[in-house]
């Protein structure tokens, strides 16, 4: 076909139109298979960490500029435990995502990483099931924790050869922790117990100072 | 019958120096690190660099007969030293299996893909020690604490670049003892006065020349110098620096005996100095800002990809032609 | 090399993908996806079938549109054809393979800019029928699905001692580098080689 102005125009036009008809109509027909996969993950993820519930309740939270999302696990009106979808932008390889489980008293139950780009076979064992960093603050209590590795003068356990991909690990973690506080906090002044607002502030300094150390 | 009339363009020079002598006064040059790191890490060490030279000769013949076919050229002593330089970049308590997949590495991939000696672009050795680097990081940096007996268990710990790179304060460090020799590291690396003899001894025979060293060497200390000023604080800091980073890792080794090979740097004075201070330039922003400890190894691979460069810009004028 | 081609009978236009005209190992295009999806077996033969599918169905429609196209806006028409084709695949992986669209990440909407895909439409599908457009597409494909199974499939066995996720259990004594980018270097020039010397005869 000749390339006049008309016909150009006219032929990318009806292209787009088209185009975009067909890619509309999948989007469509997809979207709700995609939204029923991701909450599948999520719900997974979810159970993952916490003790096994029946519904669960999402707050969102911005700490240090990063969304932190808290899953309540409710089991009938009894709260199992939160799953807080952490995050932190220290790590070897940029951003770590992870979904850290909480027993309502503290308790670290579980901790899962989501998504990570740390170095292959040393970072990359922050994944596995029995790591030192998970077996280090596992079934302890978080209040009781400080979030700091044996290098920096803390006493968690550290990779071998990934003390950065280490400190940014518990620099999500305390993150989820402060995270934690807020949201189990907001249900104990909705239960007439209060006192966990003045925790909250400290642990948020020493998640700062965590981030500044990297 | 054809050999005996050779026909080739000048210089038709010849001197008693062949690629097996001069590689012979490189490995008398390498005994004094052995010896010091022998007495360091003990017998480990003379373990591993007897696999690793063993291993690179036999990968070499093995190579050689079955893909490349021709005069074998193990006799020239090349693999003997792409060996022993392996093995002075490996921990003294590395695993024997990892030594060989080094040396398959080194010599395979390092040297004989290119088509062998002479025609590898990079410095097998090195090729080696970065596939191994990347590949097995945690034994590869794993290294045994010196111990001056044999009797003693070594205990795996980090390198001073390592520790001072995790926050470790420079002042803190002992200069003298890494000087000798005493500290952790790869099992050639350690011995930085006994580096300094095989150096001068390579100079004294001719096999190098100063211009690379020299140059690798003042780039770095230049280097810390004016970060130490930046600095400020401590005025101690301002010799500090500039040493530890001479005595520490493969700054030594690397200057002298990785970054001198014939094959993979330029061909002269001028191109060799703009080599020297590329490597300098690049360990240093390896070793301060970058996420490797010691950068030695990458800096070198890098400045002997551009060496064709170097060796093209920096060519000699031809004699009786006008520069324009 | 685009005159014989149209001279080709059917079968040889399927064959010449996978071997002479092997996009990967002769042809040398689309290097950016053979070398970032190949860290494992499965992840390269998904890479392959997922730009397979989107190959298939662009050569068909460049080939039924060709001559309504003109020749001046050739390319953006291309383009968008190819564009609309990838958003189609990544939906529709994402719906109903999330683990795989999970690890292929990022790549998909490169295929896009795949230049094995507008290459073909360009140099093949804008000048042949549309059966022949769609077997040039299943040849290509097949031969880029191929290359990439293999790239990762070695990368796999060397770098985490496994196949196609079987744990062969030697994966501690393997070296890591090869699931690595440098890794993925040295495999594409080494399959490259041993391809050359003995497929393509």
């Amino acid at each position: 076909m000749k390339s006049t102005l008309f016909n150009m125009v006219a032929v990318l036009f009806t292209i787009t139109l088209i185009a975009s008809a067909g890619v509309g109509a999948v989007n469509m027909i997809t979207q709700e298979p995609i939204a029923e996969a991701k909450a599948l993950a999520t719900k997974q993820a979810v159970s993952n960490v916490v003790p096994e519930f029946e519904s669960n309740e999402v707050s969102e939270q911005t700490i240090d500029d990063m969304p932190i999302k808290v899953y309540t696990a409710l089991k009938g009106d009894q709260i199992v435990g939160y799953a807080v979808e952490s995050m932190t932008k220290n790590g070897f390889g940029g951003a770590i995502r992870m979904m850290v489980g909480f027993l309502p008293d503290g308790e670290i139950y579980n901790v899962n990483v989501l998504e990570q780009a740390e170095t292959p076979g040393l970072g990359t064992k922050m994944c596995d099931e029995e790591n030192p960093l998970l077996s280090s603050i596992k079934n302890k209590n978080a209040n009781e924790l400080r979030f700091s590795v044996k290098k920096d003068g803390g006493e968690l356990d550290a990779l071998t050869a990934a003390t950065i991909s280490s400190r940014a690990y518990y620099n999500a973690v305390a993150r989820a922790h402060q995270a934690f506080l807020v949201a189990s906090g907001a249900k104990a002044v909705a239960d007439g117990v209060s006192g966990a607002t003045g925790e909250t502030d400290n642990q948020g300094e020493d998640a700062q100072k965590g981030g500044e150390n990297e | 019958m054809a050999n005996n009339f050779i026909v080739a363009p000048s210089p038709h020079m010849h001197s008693v120096e062949s690629t097996r002598s001069l590689m012979r006064d490189v490995l008398i040059a390498l005994i004094p690190a052995l010896v010091v790191s022998t007495v360091v890490y003990g017998f480990d060490v003379l373990k591993v660099t007897a696999i690793a030279v063993a291993s690179c000769v036999f990968i070499e013949y093995l190579i050689q007969k079955y893909l490349i076919g021709g005069p074998s050229t193990i006799g020239n002593l090349s693999a003997v030293i792409t060996g022993v330089l392996l093995a002075f970049n490996l921990p003294a308590n590395i695993p024997w299996w990892i030594i060989v997949v080094g040396a398959l590495v080194a010599i395979g991939v390092g040297k004989m893909t290119f088509g062998g000696l002479g025609r590898n672009p990079f410095n097998p050795a090195l090729v080696g020690r970065v596939f191994l680097l990347i590949a097995y990081p945690v034994q590869m940096t794993s290294f045994p604490q010196p111990t001056t007996s044999k009797f003693v268990d070594t205990f795996s710990g980090a390198t001073p670049l390592a520790a001072v790179k995790a926050g470790g304060d420079v002042a803190s460090v002992d200069l003298l003892s890494m000087f000798g020799g005493v500290m952790s590291g790869s099992l050639g690396e350690i011995a930085a006065a006994a580096l300094l003899v095989g150096g001068l001894y390579m100079l004294w025979r001719k096999v190098i020349t100063w211009h690379i060293p020299v140059a690798v060497l003042g780039t770095m200390a230049l280097f810390a110098f004016v970060v130490a000023l930046f600095e400020g604080g401590n005025p101690a800091l301002l010799y500090e620096l500039p040493a530890f980073h001479l005595l520490a890792g493969g700054a030594m080794l690397g200057a002298i005996f990785m970054a001198t090979d014939y094959v993979s740097s330029p061909m002269n004075p001028k191109g060799m100095l703009i080599y020297g201070i590329g490597i300098g330039a690049i360990t240093m922003i390896i070793r301060l800002w970058g996420a490797y400890p010691e950068g030695m190894s990458f800096a070198i691979l890098i400045m002997n990809a551009v060496t064709p460069l170097i060796n093209k810009y920096v060519k000699p004028r031809r004699f009786g032609v006008i520069s324009k | 090399m685009l005159r014989k081609e149209a001279k080709m009978n059917k079968l040889q236009i399927v064959l010449s993908g996978i071997i002479k005209n092997n996009p990967t190992f002769v042809l040398v295009l689309g290097m950016c996806p053979t070398l970032g999806t190949t860290t494992s077996a499965i992840n390269g033969m998904g890479m392959g079938v997922a730009t397979m599918a989107v190959l298939i169905m662009s050569n068909l429609v460049i080939s039924l549109i060709k001559n309504l196209i003109p020749d001046k806006v050739r390319i953006p028409a291309f383009i968008v054809v190819i564009a609309s084709f990838v958003t189609i695949i990544q939906m529709l992986m994402q719906a109903y393979v999330p683990s795989l669209y999970a690890s292929l990440g990022v790549f998909i909407p490169l295929i896009v800019v795949n230049c094995i895909i507008l290459g073909r439409a360009e140099a093949f599908a804008s000048k042949n029928g549309a059966i022949d457009s769609i077997l040039d597409g299943i040849g290509i494909g097949l031969g880029f699905t191929l290359s990439l199974t293999i790239i990762g499939a070695v990368r796999e066995v060397l770098g985490s001692g496994a196949i196609f996720g079987y744990q062969l259990g030697i994966s501690e004594y393997m070296p890591l580098v090869f699931v690595l980018a440098p890794g993925a270097f040295l495999v594409l020039g080494y399959v490259m080689v041993l391809f050359n010397k003995f497929a393509k005869k």
